[in-house]
């Protein structure tokens, strides 16, 4: 696993095609909102939680497209299912970088996004690093799951989101629902915080265990 | 008792509702040679695939080293090199051959890799990005990933595609070599006589089907020529 992600961050070191395109693409939905809605719209904890995600999901659409398009040329997925490595071990390890890459964008895109739509940062300095790994983890492992089906067809583009999106639901609400709470200040760790990490556990052990089925031709 | 390292049985293979493999049975014992001929869309690509368990059979049984393709240690035992080099191109010849032999949990790594590329001719380019290659150049370095873990089982389609004077003679030597350590080796290839220099068993494909196999001795070339249009012809016509 570890040598599925050593490859991974050194093709990214070596490109910087991931990581600049997630930053551009996070950036310009942060902008879009702030131009699109009034500062009086965008207040309120719940909304400003909803537009962060709603960023942090469609950024992390395209690392997920990314992440298996690296493997399509020169065939090198078929490269990869000719050695050893179980297909459990190459979801874990595609699914981490998903996290890794998703984290980094997260780190500087989170708090600008919420100074830009004003939202209150002191009282959601602790937890919000813990939402946003949660939330990253569902979606990656979810993600993970579906980009290995889609980058094989030629509808890849729509085909992922299509996908992913209506499945995603439960984790949005919660991840958002949690988020809110954090901003305000309240109780967090409530039932929502739980449907975040059951919805972790879930389609990490799933996408661990069916990944074999998934990537078969 | 002979040892077989690929047993096939009635192996079909259908993409799409087309048929590309139909009811191919075929067996090679270990130390083999076979060389696999055909011409465009006989299915000498989709058999290969088969056995390097990149595809999985419509039909029909297949073993390889008498385990299920399935079984992770028939993977540890096979090398491919097909139309694809596998290789990340963004990544240099020395990059590409860690991850994959960290992949297949090569012990004696670095030694093995400037083996592998000192073999292939290309030891001073192992730290240029594999993009900058010609097509000739990468070949030879995915012939050296197919060799890195020292295969029992070589699997090489169409190897000689883009290949100069040198990266034939190059694989020419791997492949005797191979030969000359026990190894199996099947390669499909247009060229008869590069193809009949080489093997133990020559195999004739047509529409998904072998439509010849020598038996015993392989004949002349110019026999062969003859065997190879006389077979791919009435196939063609009767089919």
């Amino acid at each position: 696993m570890l040598a599925l992600l050593w490859k991974d961050l050194l093709l990214e070191f070596r490109t910087k095609e991931r990581i600049s395109s997630l930053f551009v693409l996070s950036f310009l939905i942060v902008l879009v909102f702030v131009f699109a809605l009034s500062p009086e719209q965008i207040q309120g904890p719940a909304i400003e939680a909803a537009l962060l995600w709603v960023t942090l999901v469609f950024a992390g659409m395209l690392s997920l497209q990314r992440a298996f398009l690296i493997e399509q040329e020169r065939g090198c997925f078929s490269g990869l299912l000719l050695t050893p490595i179980e297909p459990g071990t190459l979801f874990l390890a595609k699914m981490l970088g998903n996290v890794l890459f998703l984290l980094l964008v997260e780190l500087i895109v989170a708090p600008l996004s919420l100074a830009l739509f004003s939202a209150p940062l002191l009282p959601s300095l602790f937890m919000l690093p813990v939402v946003l790994l949660l939330g990253t983890v569902g979606f990656s492992a979810l993600g993970t799951l579906f980009a290995a089906i889609a980058v094989r067809t030629r509808a890849r583009e729509v085909l992922l989101p299509v996908m992913l999106l209506p499945l995603l639901v439960p984790l949005l609400i919660a991840a958002v629902k949690v988020t809110s709470a954090v901003l305000t200040g309240e109780e967090w760790y409530g039932v929502w915080f739980r449907v975040l990490v059951a919805f972790d556990i879930i389609f990490v052990v799933t996408g661990w265990l069916i990944f074999s089925q998934v990537v078969q031709e | 008792m002979t040892s077989w390292v690929i047993e096939a049985e009635n192996l079909s293979k259908t993409f799409a509702w087309v048929p590309v493999l139909r009811g191919v049975s075929y067996r090679v014992a270990q130390g083999e040679t076979v060389a696999v001929f055909g011409p465009n869309g006989a299915g000498k690509t989709t058999f290969l695939r088969l056995l390097a368990t990149l595809l999985k059979p419509s039909g029909g049984t297949l073993q390889l080293f008498g385990h299920s393709p399935d079984d992770p240690v028939v993977r540890r035992k096979l090398g491919f090199l097909g139309h694809d080099s596998f290789l990340y191109p963004d990544l240099t010849p020395i990059e590409n051959l860690t991850f994959y032999g960290k992949a297949y949990a090569l012990s004696d790594l670095r030694s093995r890799i400037d083996f592998v590329l000192q073999f292939v001719g290309l030891h001073e380019w192992g730290n240029t990005q594999v993009r900058t290659f010609s097509r000739g150049m990468e070949q030879r370095v995915a012939l050296a990933r197919a060799l890195l873990h020292e295969p029992n089982l070589l699997l090489l389609d169409e190897p000689y595609a883009g290949l100069d004077a040198r990266g034939v003679a190059i694989l020419q030597t791997a492949l005797t070599q191979t030969k000359a350590q026990g190894k199996t080796v099947i390669f499909t290839t247009h060229d008869f006589a590069l193809g009949l220099g080489l093997c133990d068993r020559a195999v004739i494909f047509n529409r998904g089907r072998i439509v010849w196999q020598s038996d015993g001795s392989l004949p002349g070339l110019q026999e062969f020529a003859d065997i190879y249009h006389v077979n791919t012809q009435h196939v063609t016509r009767n089919t």
